[in-house]
């Protein structure tokens, strides 16, 4: 075991926490801790573009977008955070543009922009365009960008290192950050970081869905790591169902196609929005066009011989405004399906695609104990974290603006704590839950295998808890991540070695998807209620006396070892926007 | 306007991407396994396997690892291309596994799978990604800017801005290095992707460090080792004009103009 310190100590580096290290790096000695090679992380995925109310192309400014936003989740985003979220946004995108992140660009030279799903002029009057993009590749570009910029910075990264437990020490009756124990993928070994403070940036848990836009190692590592240690999670039964996925792989294709001018049609050739969503139509947001997808599938206008699917149409379109605005896009619908966009409508699906909640967070970042309890040195920002800017369902191109605005807060604040504070004195044995864990894991005899216990978890999550929910559904997965969680205990792996062993790894992995699975499912128990991407079907209305409030969810352990979960509430922060019925 | 119908895309004939309604036929992935702490020597192994020919390499690479054998090795992460973890060896060309399909390749062969070349193999599909990084990094790959920064947004016309397009879809994924000949023989030269990233800040109307980046290619590592093979530029899953980048960036070092 190798004992390292520092003054921060950044998990991840996707866009936020690289965005968090350009900060923190000037001003405090970090390191960033990630499981993967910083430009391979899944920020690089994202597509369309990154909002913020420049008013390039046509009127616009950050109070409508603050708007946009709470409607978007549907009011239980927290209104100060969507303010700070849409006013900080401008110089975000500027910051990234000086970074050197190449945007499209309009005729007179400035940041072009387009349209986007839920983004609207005046609070809803018409589509506005307000997204700033990079071809349908903002995401590679702002991963790039970022990357290239800490390399500028000189960031010191561990790369491929798997961060697996929290140090929280209780001092004075308040709960502490110490550090966090992670380990090398190329040895085996274990290492423990000291440090001041600790910011969380390693992204969603969407790989307890089978068809999902997530990547592999989207496993939720941060969120279980605090999860397991006593800290609450907030609003995990919110989980964002992307409207347009390629039919059973899930790989997203971005809403920008509809920014574009592409449309949605069933069997009948029907541009079916314009029934659930008059003025926005197509781009309504992404909850409202998943379950209307699905409503034409289950009322038997889906398309292709199981009526499964239906299409994402951009043959209206010219080949060359697709070559030069959706150049990815296109290309996977070639690569993947075989099928030419140019001519043929694309075959699509709802995509399991974002984690609105997650760790619950103050606007500077910091993470919270309980409904305001700060702990003193533990921060989280990004999809990992809920602020809350997105409520009850994200609005597309929120997130890349997420990572940027609260990563870069998180940077700043964790950096500015850490002159402030001393190293708290780790725990004795600081490394003994990993090392168990590891051990057991590698010296376990049992007979489940790790990819029959994912699947089976994948396929009930899919049945059970994507965009349609029912008090039955719901317990069934409840039940059955119960008995996959025994199950898991009996679990072993081939790999016995300590060189690049990823078959324990996935076992880890998967140890953490099954224990927020089960939180996102006992807390969309609880909510009997629909809301943003949470629908009830025996509950279909937003119930604003009973439910206008964060879910917070807590690990107890019974005096024997048992593990439940209890479910706390935590009021939304409103501040000018009165809750009103949502329509497109 | 054309309003597609469900016959419509059933009679062009659009393969589906189905799993049920496909027969799936039986492969042999032959994969170059090497894990020190066993032994010191590579050696082939056969993996016999039932797929649907419509799944990606790394699916079928995912079925042995999940269904046969849990210490087969390899990076990967987004599964379409985009984050560049997993450029192999394919029947002797570099391509990403997640970006091949084992329709595309041949299936009645036995598919050989090894680690790229030129980078040191640490176990079976895993190389050690550190030289081609400081390769990355040594061309100083960030805008470069003088004087004071502008309040808004630095102005770039669509035209400048298409200058460099191509090279800023670079996923690092290695494989254009590691198909090199120049680079297999010597490790010390850049190698196409460091090159591309050069390129991409060269031409790009914002910059103002071009002549230093130009210094640091035409070292004797640099540029002028390319023999311009563009074994580079069919390697690219991004599809980028690796060959062409390079000549570019040669042209700008004889007439420094850029
Ligand atoms: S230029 Fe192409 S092949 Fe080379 S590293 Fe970049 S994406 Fe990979
Ligand atoms: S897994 Fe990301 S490029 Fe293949």
């Amino acid at each position: 075991m190798k004992i390292h310190k520092y003054d921060t100590v950044i998990v991840g580096a996707g866009g936020a926490g690289m965005r968090a290290a350009i900060e923190s790096t000037k001003r405090s000695r970090t390191a960033v801790l990630t499981k993967l090679y910083p430009t391979r992380s899944h920020t690089g995925a994202a597509q369309g573009g990154m909002a913020a109310a420049l008013a390039n192309v046509e009127e616009d400014n950050w109070e409508w977008h603050t708007f946009d936003t709470i409607k978007g989740g549907d009011y239980l985003v927290d209104q100060d955070a969507a303010e700070i979220l849409a006013k900080e946004a401008i110089d975000a995108v500027l910051d990234l543009e000086k970074m050197g992140l190449p945007f499209g660009r309009t005729p007179a030279g400035e940041i072009d922009q387009r349209r986007f799903g839920g983004h609207s002029r005046n609070h809803g009057e018409a589509p506005v365009r307000r997204a700033c993009y990079s071809g349908d590749r903002t995401g590679h570009m702002i991963l790039q960008t970022l990357y290239q910029n800490c390399i500028k910075e000189g960031v010191e990264f561990f790369n491929e290192f798997y961060v697996l437990d929290q140090l929280l020490v209780e001092e004075d009756g308040v709960k502490k950050s110490a550090g966090v124990v992670a380990y090398e993928l190329a040895t085996g070994e274990i290492h423990v970081f000291q440090s001041k403070s600790v910011i969380y940036a390693s992204g969603g848990t969407g790989k307890f869905f089978k068809v999902t836009s997530n990547a592999h190692t989207l496993t939720g590592d941060g969120q279980a790591a605090c999860y397991r240690r006593g800290l609450p999670l907030e609003d995990m039964e919110f989980f964002q169902f992307h409207p347009t996925g390629i039919w059973r792989m899930g790989i997203l294709l971005t809403e920008g196609a509809r920014g574009e001018g592409g449309i949605l049609r069933n069997k009948d050739g029907e541009r079916f929005m314009e029934k659930y969503a008059p003025v926005m139509k197509d781009l309504a947001s992404r909850d409202v066009v998943s379950r209307s997808i699905y409503t034409e599938i289950r009322e038997g206008r889906g398309c292709g011989p199981e009526g499964d699917h239906v299409y994402l149409d951009l043959t209206h379109l010219p080949p060359e405004q697709l070559d030069a605005k959706l150049p990815d896009i296109t290309e996977f619908a070639r690569t993947y399906l075989g099928i030419e966009p140019y001519t043929d409508p694309i075959p699509i699906q709802p995509t399991a695609h974002y984690a609105m909640g997650g760790i619950p967070t103050n606007v500077q970042g910091e993470v919270l104990s309980d409904n305001t309890t700060v702990v003193p040195g533990l921060y989280a920002a990004g999809e990992v974290a809920c602020v809350s800017v997105h409520g009850a369902n994200r609005l597309g191109t929120n997130s890349l603006l997420d990572i940027n605005v609260f990563g870069k807060r998180a940077g700043i604040a964790a950096a500015e704590y850490a002159h402030t504070a001393d190293y708290i004195e780790l725990p004795e044995n600081p490394a003994a839950q990993v090392q168990a864990q590891v051990e057991n894991l590698l010296s376990a005899t049992g007979t489940e295998r790790v990819a029959v216990i994912r699947k089976e978890l994948q396929e009930t999550m899919d049945a059970n808890v994507m965009v349609f929910r029912t008090e039955q559904t719901i317990k069934t997965a409840v039940e059955k991540i119960g008995e996959l969680r025994e199950r898991y205990r009996n679990v072993s792996v081939q790999d016995k070695g300590k060189r690049f062993n990823t078959d324990l790894l996935e076992a880890i992995e998967l140890g953490n998807l099954l224990d927020l699975a089960e939180v996102m499912a006992v807390s969309a128990l609880a909510r009997k209620e629909s809301r943003g991407g949470h629908y009830r079907e025996d509950y279909p209305n937003r119930d604003d006396v009973n439910f206008m409030r964060h879910t917070m969810a807590y690990r107890e352990v019974a005096d024997g070892g048992k593990d439940s979960i209890r479910l706390d509430y935590k009021p939304v922060v409103q501040t000018r926007y009165q809750p009103m019925e949502r329509k497109y | 306007m054309a309003t597609p119908t469900l016959d419509k895309a059933d009679t062009a004939g659009a393969p589906e991407p189905g799993f049920a309604d496909s027969p799936y036929i039986t492969v042999t992935f032959r994969i170059r396994r090497f894990n020190p702490e066993i032994s010191e020597e590579a050696t082939w192994e056969d993996f016999q396997l039932e797929i649907d020919p419509k799944e990606r390499v790394l699916d079928g690479l995912h079925k042995i690892k999940w269904e046969l054998d849990g210490s087969l090795t390899f990076r990967r992460s987004c599964a379409h291309g985009i984050c560049g973890s997993d450029a192999m060896r394919i029947n002797g060309k570099n391509r990403l596994a997640c970006k091949t399909l084992i329709k595309d390749i041949n299936p009645s062969k036995p598919i050989t799978i090894e680690a790229i070349k030129g980078l040191t193999v640490q176990k079976d599909l895993v190389v050690d990604m550190e030289p081609f990084f400081q390769a990355y990094r040594d061309v100083m790959p960030f805008l470069i800017t003088k004087g004071n920064e502008p309040t808004r947004e630095r102005l770039q016309s669509p035209e400048d801005r298409e200058r460099f397009d191509d090279t800023t879809k670079c996923i690092l994924c290695a494989a254009c290095t590691s198909s090199c000949p120049v680079f297999w023989n010597d490790g010390q030269y850049f190698g196409p992707a460091a090159i591309v990233n050069a390129h991409r800040f060269i031409f790009d109307s914002r910059d103002e460090a071009g002549e230093q980046r130009l210094e640091i290619l035409n070292d004797k590592d640099g540029v002028w080792r390319c023999r311009t093979t563009f074994n580079c530029t069919d390697a690219c899953p991004r599809g980028i004009e690796v060959t062409k980048a390079i000549q570019e960036v040669k042209r700008a070092l004889i007439t420094r103009r850029f």
